[in-house]
């Protein structure tokens, strides 16, 4: 029996580990992050990875985390509404998601219920082909799709509606032609529309650049342009659709919000510590080892650049039909 | 190659690294034994840890918490059939039968030794093989995925024994509608969600699994106490585990099994998508239809082979499934997503880049993995007993123990009481199931397979304009679907013959009299 009390006591131990680990609300930290996915996903390691350079560079004596996910982050921005700033210091991670969800009515909060905080990372949307594809540029594929644009079968990660199929439609849109007739390849995860393409069965993947160098690096495909504003420069040899003559410019970004009644100098606080973290070389690390690409915007430029976001997808929304326009 | 082997070993072999193993080894056996904690979450925990200590290390110790994580997992499958981790459910199916019979020493023990051949057969496959299998697992399309988890679903021909085909085959479909429950996967739309934000994400499988094993386990240990409790609580102090030792015929007897298993699986972890589930279900299915009529009918009431061959397999698929991840930088399941990421936060690209680049992170990988084995072996097989003494603890402290861990682990992963609620509700449901005596495991398989089989087939639909045509146009995808029907129709053709015996001895008893 001993030995059985023993055994349960590790199982014992094991448990509370796991759960101050996965969780650590109680855990008496300088900042909490509340990341609304599961473990490993893109916001737990865009949380992570601020976290890590905050206390590294010596910002924060200690950072916490907790994963939350459940209703495609709706569970999470409720319960950063509802506890509101009684739990302490949270700060919630996010990115486009957010603005198109609640555009979807998929979550019935928007980014208005809360303090936008600052936005971090950028990833952008790009356009990727098979190494031995027919088409060498853009311009082939949009040649391809005005002679019969059911030839192209365009992959991405996602169901249809959401991010990947809205970009290749507003892309396609820039171009002239009609983002409803885009055919759109659905696939559950990034990882797996990759497999697609290199499979054959998909002409052309949309995803994130940070996931299209994956499979560009890999040697396996070549990414043929890139939804950014200017010219990268990490990657000067990809074009931007501007560049290309086309009017489309689409960022990904990645930020943090806090509780909708967050009192003005603790605002002021996170500002200072994020603003504060950009110019280190702790940050500078964790940037390089994600490959992320920095898009640091204090509140009122990011609440400008989310309204700008939410107008945009609206209209490409309404016109494949996603939601319904008030007439 | 060689010169690689002796790199990887050197890596591996530094006093550091073994210790990476040990204490990998450990950390993901005593993780992975909570139901509902298993591989994925273990190694999400390690990563923050990994980056002090540099690639190399960091991938062995990630290696010794997967193998750890999946024994672990097993364990609590065949102990409390509580099948954390989908990989593990068809190891209940056996493994449960067999503890409850007094042999649940030998149970984890064959568990330990198939999951040790399995992962070493995976381990020299990958070694040898892996450039060459990329290749083929790349050209799988999503047309051969349909048909490759319509042969996994003709499995459930493997767990319905005489005369409960139908229960099993309205079980596979109750299961299917479950996965029907979140958001549409090509159109987005909700399905069958009530409005309840809850549901968005689907019902998540480690609820059914818990609800309809662990908890509804629970729940009949209470509604039919079994008379020889008061024996038990007496005897609790001389329990009931059984030698940890196997004869030579049993060795014989499982030896082909664990070699057939370990093939199956590791090239069904190569194909990105399929993975350990798919693979332990396949191998069970494929083991029983195998066995001779007479071993045949002791699966699912403790069959060695029973246990061995999901055991070998999934074991072999998972290092199947870092074929597509270190020479394509493809993850092929849950697990292998995570470690890419870990091998990208290095600043590592996996990929055919890797073997030249980092030679030492791609050679230590793989022979960590032996090590990984070895080591795990060496640990677990004195700590059985102990392990087992779960067992030996009286009904009623077991019961409330399931009752406990099931919970807690349903709610470490979501935080969502929500779930707790809906968990009640399906232990009833499956309560009342049980004990009008309808199979269990059919309602699991058709869930995990529903979402899968349902993305990949819409796909295919969809590539091919809304014809079948898909499922002849390329002779993969033909030949697979091929031998689905015809598993599908081997246990049909066993009960006409049954019937045809019966008819003709019925004859002759009536020509008799």
């Amino acid at each position: 029996m001993k030995l059985l009390t023993k055994t349960f006591k590790s199982f014992k131990t094991t448990v509370l580990a796991a759960s101050l680990v996965l969780s650590s609300p109680f855990a008496m930290a300088d900042i909490h992050f509340l990341v609304p996915g599961g473990p490993g996903g893109g916001w737990d390691t865009t949380a992570r990875g601020v976290g890590e350079g905050l206390v590294k560079a010596g910002i924060e004596d200690n950072a916490s985390f907790q994963n939350m996910s459940g209703g495609g982050g709706g569970r999470a921005i409720a319960y950063l509404i509802e506890s509101g700033t009684k739990k302490g210091d949270i700060l919630m991670v996010n990115s486009t998601p957010i603005v198109l969800r609640a555009l979807s009515g998929k979550i019935p909060y928007s980014y208005r219920d809360l303090t936008p905080v600052a936005s971090m990372i950028a990833d952008y949307g790009a356009f990727v082909v098979r190494n031995d594809s027919p088409y060498k540029t853009w311009q082939d594929v949009i040649a391809a799709m005005k002679k019969d644009p059911g030839s192209v079968k365009v992959a991405g990660g996602s169901a249809r509606g959401s991010m990947d199929h809205l970009v290749a439609a507003q892309a396609v849109k820039s171009a002239g032609l009609d983002g409803r007739r885009l055919r759109y390849i659905p696939y559950d995860a990034g990882g797996k529309a990759k497999a697609g393409l290199l499979s054959g069965e998909v002409n052309l993947l949309s995803t994130g650049l940070s996931e299209a160098l994956e499979v560009a690096n890999g040697g396996q495909a070549r990414i043929l342009a890139v939804t950014s504003g200017k010219t990268l420069p990490d990657y000067p040899q990809i074009p931007t659709l501007k560049s290309l003559g086309y009017d489309m410019e689409f960022v990904n970004w990645r930020g943090f919000f806090a509780a909708p009644n967050l009192p003005a100098e603790k605002l002021a606080q996170y500002t200072e510590k994020l603003r504060k973290l950009q110019t280190t070389p702790e940050w500078e690390a964790v940037r390089a080892r994600n490959g992320w690409l920095n898009l640091f915007q204090e509140k009122d430029q990011f609440i400008k650049s989310l309204e700008q976001q939410e107008a945009q997808l609206k209209v490409v929304m309404e016109e494949l039909g996603f939601i319904r326009t008030l007439r | 190659m060689f010169d690689g082997i002796m790199l990887g070993l050197s890596t591996v072999l530094d006093w550091n690294n073994l210790l990476y193993v040990i204490v990998g080894c450990f950390v993901g056996t005593f993780i992975g034994m909570l139901p509902g904690l298993g591989p994925i979450t273990a190694i999400a925990l390690m990563i923050p840890i990994t980056y002090s200590i540099g690639a190399d290390s960091g991938m062995i110790l990630m290696a010794g918490v997967y193998y750890g994580a999946i024994f672990g997992g097993s364990t609590s499958s065949i102990l409390i059939n509580a099948p954390g981790v989908a990989g593990t459910v068809a190891s209940s199916f056996d493994g449960y039968p067999l503890a409850k019979q007094g042999h649940a020493g030998k149970a984890l023990a064959i568990a330990a030794y198939s999951s040790f051949i399995g992962g070493t057969i995976g381990a020299i496959l990958l070694m040898v093989a892996a450039p060459l299998l990329a290749k083929v697992s790349l050209s799988f399309q999503s047309p051969d995925y349909v048909v490759l988890m319509f042969l996994g679903l003709t499995a459930i021909a493997a767990f319905s024994n005489k005369g409960q085909f139908l229960k099993a085959m309205m079980m596979t479909v109750f299961g299917l509608m479950l996965a029907t429950v979140g958001i549409d996967p090509s159109s987005g739309t909700e399905r069958f969600t009530f409005g309840q934000a809850d549901l968005l994400d689907g019902i998540s499988f480690l609820l059914v699994a818990m609800a309809t094993f662990a908890l509804a386990e629970a729940l009949i240990n209470v509604v039919r106490p079994e008379k020889k409790e008061v024996k038990s609580i007496n005897d609790s102090d001389t329990p009931q585990i059984g030698s940890t030792k196997l004869s030579k015929a049993e060795v014989k007897e499982m030896a082909p099994t664990v070699g057939r298993s370990s093939l199956l699986g590791f090239i069904v972890g190569v194909l990105p998508g399929a993975g350990a589930t798919i693979a332990s279900f396949m191998a069970y299915a494929t083991e029983r239809n195998l066995a001779p009529k007479a071993l045949k009918d002791k699966f699912g009431k403790g069959s060695l082979r029973g246990l061995a061959a999901p055991e070998s397999a999934n074991n072999a698929a998972c290092t199947g499934s870092f074929v597509p991840l270190l020479t394509l930088g493809i993850p092929g399941s849950g697990t292998t997503a995570i470690m890419l990421g870990a091998l990208i936060a290095y600043g590592i690209q996996p990929g055919p880049m890797l073997m030249e680049e980092n030679p030492s992170v791609f050679w230590a990988v793989i022979v960590s993995m032996y090590f990984g084995n070895i080591v795990l072996l060496i640990l677990n097989l004195p700590l059985i007993p102990y392990f087992a003494k779960v067992l030996a603890m009286p009904k009623s402290v077991l019961t409330i123990m399931i009752l406990f861990f099931s919970l807690i682990g349903v709610y470490l992963v979501s935080f969502n009481t929500f779930d707790l609620f809906m968990m009640v509700g399906f232990a009833l449901v499956a309560l009342v199931l049980r004990i009008l005596a309808f199979p269990m495991a059919p309602l699991l398989l058709g869930f995990i397979l529903g979402d899968m089989i349902e993305r990949n087939f819409r796909r295919s639909m969809m590539l091919s304009d809304g014809s079948l045509s898909f499922l002849w146009e390329r002779p993969l995808t033909l030949s697979i679907f091929i031998i689905s029907i015809l598993v599908l129709l081997f246990p049909l053709k066993d009960f006409i013959t049954q019937r045809r015996v019966d008819k003709a001895a019925l004859k002759a008893n009536q020509e008799h009299t």
